[in-house]
């Protein structure tokens, strides 16, 4: 198939960006909408030209390092889908593709397509862990049974994989999505327990600090997530964070 | 050069027992003075990092991702194996180390193997306290699945996303050491190169890849756990940015590289569709326990299949080829990964493959999806179903299974395997060489370490599924920490490191001359034109199968290649702001030396062991040829300024607890 392309340059922080227009030939229906972008890439560097730089790894849909609006919506049309997992069925021959980075004060853009999602990582450093030390002189796992219902809620919290696409989709471009995701594994599991109400007060914090905006029960997180993360982890972590806001003496 | 394993006098079960005792400790004292860096923040990584934080010591961490929660340990799907005996089905640690030994066909040495079962079910308790989410009972204690055609159940699994939830732990307690400034950390940073002073590591040159700023860190041990080298493939189930390039300049420097064409071949992945393909992807293992593989029968049908003239759900029963359960009719679709692999490709090559490119065969569920319908049907007191209601209630279990992975292979091939047979074929997935380590994780060089898959340490030829995550874990959790002391107890009086130091600005100015030097090429192809190129040499005659010619070609091929690519390369945009086409440029420059590294070592191993298949050495049947009386050794290459004049050094493995066998899954 053959493409429009209007893509996002930006040769860094401090320079302002434009929307650039290429085009693609012969884009086979197979390919990833990232194997698309090599191919834009491989005809960039044969024109002598600078390949539009864009973040990827894993290209499976776990690392969380592949971002990508793609006509309006983070990681493009498909539901539950990251871009790397994305193939070009899902658009017809002459398209018009739209490519912009992800767009938040708390994620400046690097280059091109390409965000500092650093952020997310404070969140977590600010509290996103258990306080145990990795000496293996712990209890047998078993000697703590955690109910199979909350395991498995636990788990589906703990399948966010950072990317990022919820506050790309928010209009206040809040970070409560990922926040309560982390938030919600640990409250729900008795290992997270102890430091449950220090946790949510010092994550939310830090998601405060880093200029992410307010949650205001918009819900395009959920629906854009390619984990599917729902939005009952919001409404846990407010739970905690009320909970914990009454009974701290701070 | 005479290696010297160290490993500890006395009997196998208390060999660590009695080293841990006797291990050097650094006072609290001093561990406040003493500076470490790791490189690379998966599984090994990070917690060799979180750990060696906890004790005391100064950390600085490295990773070319945005954040170290992404490295490629992450899509590890199925599980991680641990000697826990929950099951009560007879497991313990001696067989957890029996069976690795064996499933690495006899190429791995005892005591390290010993170590790893035996820290095992620590892993287990460790991520639990973290609050990593495994799968559990109704009962609240932990579940466990069967693996990679062993006799017990003792693998733990988090669905099909095992490596992510691990990662997310070990990436948690790093982070909780960042927070408390223990560790530094440097993301979206590359080593290229490491530095030595007087013999001993002390420190690397890294490259910012934001603002492509060289940077002196130094340190009094350098850890290197960068990962494995299967990207030299180009195709392979590697992230886009795995890389071997650490490990590379580790070798260069001195640390010897170990049995580097031992590089597993996992059967179950989605077929290569077309030239635009930048990767493959894994089906878990997991899959061969309900999927049945099989051709066509034959050749012809194979061929209308191939032209699109035939379905495959069309062939009846008895045109079909169950190839696996011919010939190995005792494991059938479970034997181990080689044996798989090895045979996909034989049917292949004989004309039976069966999607466009002839490089695929089926793994069919049809069977599974009505063995389990009736099953359900029965259960619910449906007396002589109906085909479609068996076929409705079947689908519904494989999907409990299965789901995920069958909506990824959906996601990526658009067929319904519900409805029609998946295509798989034979993946680069994992690679067992790498960097020599005596008994205390230590390379060659002095004050350098090598964990994870970046060391050649513990699965010999082959490795099981779900050892890889337990490997990783287990250095970095719980064997570096204390065999690092050995090391810097001699290192308290040292004081901070110098990175004026001319070993610095040597390493520095080398670096910059590399870089100036592919920049400066201005050719005309870009770099992953010669990454493709390479990939294809490695796959066509170091992959699957090896033959003496083959690899000999190859090495001569890959030398053209590797002088082509340094005067033809092209190379967009400068060298001191982002350029991704650059951080490639290295990392292929790397690989063009490994992968010749990679041949030199197939074409001196004349024997056929694990992953390792030279056509010269089978038998009759077509089995892999070991022979133990010439070949039961490591073979650890020094670099002496060109990968195929590198010089081996041979490590004798010495087996006193196991008797060497051979591998028979007919």
């Amino acid at each position: 198939m053959d493409l429009k392309l209007k893509i996002w340059r930006q040769a860094n922080q401090n320079t302002k960006g434009e929307l650039k227009d290429y085009a693609i030939k012969n884009v086979s229906a197979d390919s990833s909408f990232l194997e698309m972008m090599d191919q834009l890439n491989e005809e960039l560097i044969e024109k002598n030209e600078e390949p539009v730089v864009f973040d990827h790894d894993c290209r499976e849909g776990i690392c969380g390092m592949c971002s990508l609006h793609i006509n309006g919506e983070p990681h493009g049309p498909q539901n539950a889908t990251t871009t790397c997992q994305l193939h070009m069925r899902s658009f017809k021959d002459g398209d018009t593709i739209f490519i912009e980075p992800w767009r938040s004060r708390a994620f400046p853009v690097i280059k091109d397509l390409s965000v500092d999602r650093g952020a997310f990582d404070r969140i977590i450093e600010s509290g996103g862990y258990v306080s145990v030390n990795t000496s293996g002189n712990t209890l047998d796992a078993n000697a703590l049974p955690v109910p199979k219902a909350n395991a498995d809620e636990a788990f589906n919290s703990a399948t966010c994989i950072g990317c990022g696409a919820c506050v790309a989709a928010c209009p206040n471009a809040s970070a409560m999505l990922f926040v309560s995701a982390k938030v919600s594994q640990l409250s729900l599991l008795p290992q997270g327990k102890v430091e449950a109400k220090e946790r949510v007060l010092n994550m939310v914090n830090q998601m405060d600090l880093e200029g992410f905006g307010n949650c205001s029960n918009v819900g395009a997180c959920t629906e854009e997530c390619p984990k599917e993360i729902s939005l009952e982890n919001i409404a846990r972590m407010n739970r905690e964070y009320l909970g914990a806001s009454l009974a701290s003496s701070k | 050069m005479k290696l010297d394993s160290k490993i500890p006098e006395g009997p196998l079960e208390t060999k660590w027992q009695n080293h841990k005792a006797n291990i050097r400790l650094v006072n609290p004292a001093n561990k406040r003075n003493i500076d470490v860096i790791v490189v690379g923040t998966g599984l090994a990584g990070s917690s060799a990092a979180a750990s060696l934080a906890e004790m005391g010591y100064n950390v600085k961490a490295f990773c070319f991702q945005d954040s170290p929660r992404r490295a490629h340990s992450i899509a590890a799907q199925g599980g991680i194996n641990a000697a826990k005996n929950y099951q009560n089905d007879g497991d313990s640690v001696y067989r957890l180390f029996y069976d690795t030994i064996k499933g690495g066909d006899y190429r791995s040495r005892e005591a390290n193997v010993y170590r790893l079962a035996e820290v095992s079910a620590n892993i287990i308790d460790q991520a639990v306290a973290q609050g990593v989410p495994f799968a559990r009972e109704y009962g609240g204690n932990l579940d466990n699945r069967s693996f990679g055609g062993v006799q017990v159940s003792r693998t733990f699994y988090a669905k099909g996303q095992t490596g992510q939830q691990l990662l997310l732990g070990a990436y948690s307690a790093l982070s909780r050491q960042i927070s408390k400034g223990k560790v530094k950390m440097y993301n979206r940073h590359e080593m290229l190169d490491v530095v030595l002073v007087d013999g001993k590591a002390r420190g690397i040159i890294a490259r910012n890849l934001v603002t492509g700023e060289i940077q002196r860190h130094g340190a009094h041990a350098v850890v290197i756990a960068s990962g494995g080298y299967g990207n030299v493939f180009f195709l392979s189930t590697n992230a886009m940015g795995s890389n071997g390039s650490a490990a590379w300049k580790a070798h260069k420097k001195g640390a010897l590289f170990s049995n580097p064409c031992f590089t597993q071949i996992h059967p179950t992945c989605i077929p290569v569709s077309g030239d635009h393909q930048s990767k493959l992807t894994l089906m878990s293992e997991s899959l061969r326990n309900d999927g049945r593989i099989w051709v066509p029968k034959d050749r012809k049908d194979a061929e209308a299949i191939r032209a699109g003239k035939l379905k495959p759900t069309d062939l009846p029963e008895e045109k079909r080829d169950y190839y696996l359960e011919r010939r190995y009719p005792s494991f059938g679709n479970l034997v181990p990964r080689d044996v798989a692999s090895r045979a996909a490709k034989e049917r292949c090559d004989e004309g039976y493959g069966v999607n466009q490119t002839g490089e695929a065969v089926y793994l069919d569920f049809a069977a599974a999806i009505e063995r389990y319908g009736k099953t359900e049907a029965n259960i619910k007191g449906i007396n002589n179903p109906t085909a479609a209601q068996v076929k409705e209630l079947g689908t519904a279990v494989v999907e409990a299974k299965y789901g995920n992975l069958f909506a990824m292979y959906e996601k990526i091939v658009d067929d319904n395997p519900y409805q029609t047979p998946m295509m798989i074929y034979p993946a680069v997935h994992y690679t067992m060489g790498g960097i020599w380590v005596d008994y205390n994780l230590m390379t060659s060089v002095p004050g350098m370490f090598a964990l994870g898959e970046a060391n050649f340490s513990d699965h010999g030829a082959n490795r099981l599924g779900a050892s890889a995550l337990m490997q990783g874990l287990a250095d970095g959790y719980f064997v570096i920490p204390y065999t690092i002391g050995e090391y810097l107890a001699d290192e308290i009086r040292t004081g901070a490191i110098d990175t004026n130091h001319e070993a610095f600005d040597k390493a520095e100015k080398e670096v910059n001359a590399t870089i100036e030097k592919l920049m400066n090429a201005k050719g005309s192809n870009s770099v992953d034109h010669y990454h493709k190129r390479l990939g294809l040499i490695m796959w066509n005659k170091c992959g699957m199968a090896r033959n003496a010619q083959g690899l000999e070609e190859a090495i001569k091929e890959i030398g053209e290649l590797r002088e082509e690519f340094w005067k033809n390369v092209r190379i967009p945009g400068g060298a001191s702001e982002m350029n991704p086409e650059l951080d490639k440029a290295m990392r292929v420059a790397d690989f063009m030396e490994l992968g010749e590294l990679m041949c030199k070592d197939a074409l001196a191993r004349e024997e056929s062991c694990g992953g390792h298949f030279r056509e010269e050495f089978q038998t009759e049947e077509g089995e892999a040829l070991r022979r133990d009386e010439e070949f039961a050794f490591v073979s650890s290459w020094k670099y002496t300024g060109n990968p195929s004049e590198a010089e081996l050094i041979k490590e004798e493995l010495v087996f006193e607890n196991v008797e060497l066998k051979t591998r028979s899954y007919k």
